[in-house]
């Protein structure tokens, strides 16, 4: 069974439509790519798994997105249980003004955890899974503010994995990184691989080259080819694929 | 080559610019004058009748000598009475508004008679607190009357610096937040409230300082001419600085001779602002500071 299934997904601010006819199926354990020029809906897409659309009004969705086969636009699904299930790093590091350790405490508190023991092994094993321990834990306490950006991204997505989500969202996580921090989280991207399943919207296409196992090309609302990663860089069967990747275009 | 000489046009450039930040200098300075002058001003006059027994003795002599303590109480008493009642209701409906109500024909309504309210006239709001709240609640002319009137002119300055500083939030740590499965309500009051913060408590010490100024609120629902004991209960009418500096100013018994007075009373307010901004940004740092370590 695929982990995330989108069939037929159209999607609509007010009356422009910004995808269109979208069906994708993504396995578990994997790392996808959504690759594209700015404004084709890549970015768009990403925010329906978590239903972070849900914000912006006067939207309409139509269509199905399965995740575990689940229809998560169905009524009777919670917002708040399903964002739980599916993390999400943002393209800017975003710490919230606080300690670094209760930025990782964050999630676990508001979903109801209040034993203190295991809300510090979460934070523990959190900021470890993301190689930061080893540079923070001597100053849990302080601001997450104090942090260089390239830590604050991974505290980020140690922020996210604190809850421990099945499906993590990215957004652009390196684009305001330098190559040392970028390589990191790349790094970091393969190691996670083999507890999350993950999605993730890049401008960069040596990292999608890098980091993914499939990638989908977007165009222009539309999802112009989805295949292996390596498929899509080597031998693309589009033209205009092979246009954008070799930077003919775009 | 490069052309990098002083040339014509280069000059008549720097001509230009000089010129015109030459008047926004001047404009900008003046401010700080016509500010200056009305302090020294007020200063002046009043500062020779200022010592301990004008602001802990009542007035006395048919208000031509003695303190204004009653009118100071009376005004702590009022500020604080409408900010009771207006800061809650303020920053509820500001949270209301930009947290909650997504963009529409409800958030307009709401935001354009916000406006509405702040536009009218201070009189007005003195003549509706006393046919509401003085005849047809039968608060009488009181405290809680005068608190709830000018509770009501505050609240759109309220509602608007609040609304200000949550829009001041960045978006993306709503994002991050609810993207970790917090509800709205957790969101506001964990991560953007405790960001806000300041700026909301510097709203709150803007409506202060407007409200502890206004006359024609009080007029009809708590101020007294003269009161020879300070007020016992929120059902007792009170005297106030700025009702005060009117009615020696005008209908006193002696004008002349409770002139002093006056500007004693008009300089103890501006202290009583002044100490409330002072207040404001000491706050505003001080919880700047602590969000950053929260």
């Amino acid at each position: 069974m695929y982990k995330i299934e989108s069939k037929n997904v159209d999607f609509f601010y007010g009356t422009s439509q910004a995808l269109k006819n979208i069906n994708i199926a993504i396995m578990q354990n994997t790392v996808t790519a959504l690759i594209g020029p700015s404004g084709c809906g890549k970015s768009t897409y990403l925010r329906l798994f978590n239903r972070m659309n849900d914000l912006i009004g006067n939207t309409k969705l139509t269509g199905q997105i399965l995740i575990d086969g689940e229809d998560i636009y169905a009524k009777g699904v919670n917002v708040d249980s399903l964002r739980k299930n599916v993390g999400m790093v943002f393209q800017k590091p975003n710490p919230f003004p606080k300690t670094i350790f209760e930025n990782v405490a964050y999630g676990l508190r508001v979903n109801g955890v209040t034993d203190k023991k295991l809300i510090e092994e979460r934070v523990e094993t959190s900021i470890k899974q993301v190689v930061l321990w080893d540079e923070v834990k001597d100053k849990l306490k302080k601001s997450a503010f104090e942090l260089s950006g390239g830590q604050q991204q991974r505290l980020c997505i140690a922020r996210a994995l604190a809850i421990q989500p099945s499906v993590i969202l990215m957004d652009e996580p390196t684009s305001a990184l330098d190559p040392i921090s970028t390589s990191k989280v790349e790094e970091l991207i393969y190691e996670l691989k083999s507890k999350y399943t993950i999605v993730i919207v890049t401008h960069n296409m040596q990292q999608a080259g890098r980091v993914s196992d499939t990638t989908a090309f977007f165009y222009m609302g539309e999802l112009i080819e989805y295949d292996n990663t390596k498929t899509i860089f080597t031998n693309p069967k589009i033209e205009r694929t092979q246009n954008y990747i070799t930077g003919r275009f775009g | 080559m490069i052309d990098i000489k002083e040339n014509k046009l280069a000059r008549s450039k720097q001509r230009k610019q000089a010129i015109a930040f030459a008047i926004f200098r001047v404009l900008s300075y003046s401010i700080v004058a016509i500010l200056f002058i009305i302090l020294t001003f007020i200063i002046m006059k009043g500062v020779k009748v200022i010592n301990w027994n004008f602001i802990t003795q009542m007035p006395e002599e048919g208000m031509t000598k003695g303190g204004i303590y009653p009118a100071i109480i009376g005004t702590l008493c009022l500020v604080a009475g409408s900010m009771i009642f207006a800061f809650p209701i303020g920053v509820l409906a500001a949270i209301y508004m930009n947290e909650y109500v997504k963009d529409g024909i409800a958030k307009k309504i709401i935001k354009q008679m916000t406006n509405n309210l702040a536009g009218i006239p201070s009189i007005v709001f003195g003549l509706f607190g006393m046919s509401l709240f003085v005849n047809k609640l039968h608060f009488g002319d009181s405290i809680l009357a005068g608190s709830l009137t000018l509770g009501l002119l505050a609240l759109p300055v309220v509602i608007r610096t609040t609304e200000e500083a949550l829009k001041a939030v960045d978006n993306t740590f709503r994002q991050a937040s609810l993207g970790l499965g917090a509800t709205k309500w957790q969101t506001t009051r964990r991560v953007v409230l405790p960001i806000s913060f300041p700026n909301i408590i510097t709203g709150l010490i803007l409506a202060i300082g407007r409200v502890s100024g206004e006359t024609a609120p009080i007029l009809f629902t708590v101020a007294a001419y003269f009161l020879p004991k300070l007020p016992t209960s929120i059902f007792d009418q009170a005297m106030a600085l700025p009702y005060h500096l009117y009615v020696i100013s005008t209908s006193g018994t002696n004008i002349e001779e409770s002139r002093p007075i006056a500007y004693g009373t008009a300089m103890v307010l501006i202290i009583i602002v002044l100490i409330a901004n002072l207040l404001a940004n000491g706050l505003r740092k001080y919880f700047g500071n602590k969000v950053k370590m929260n």
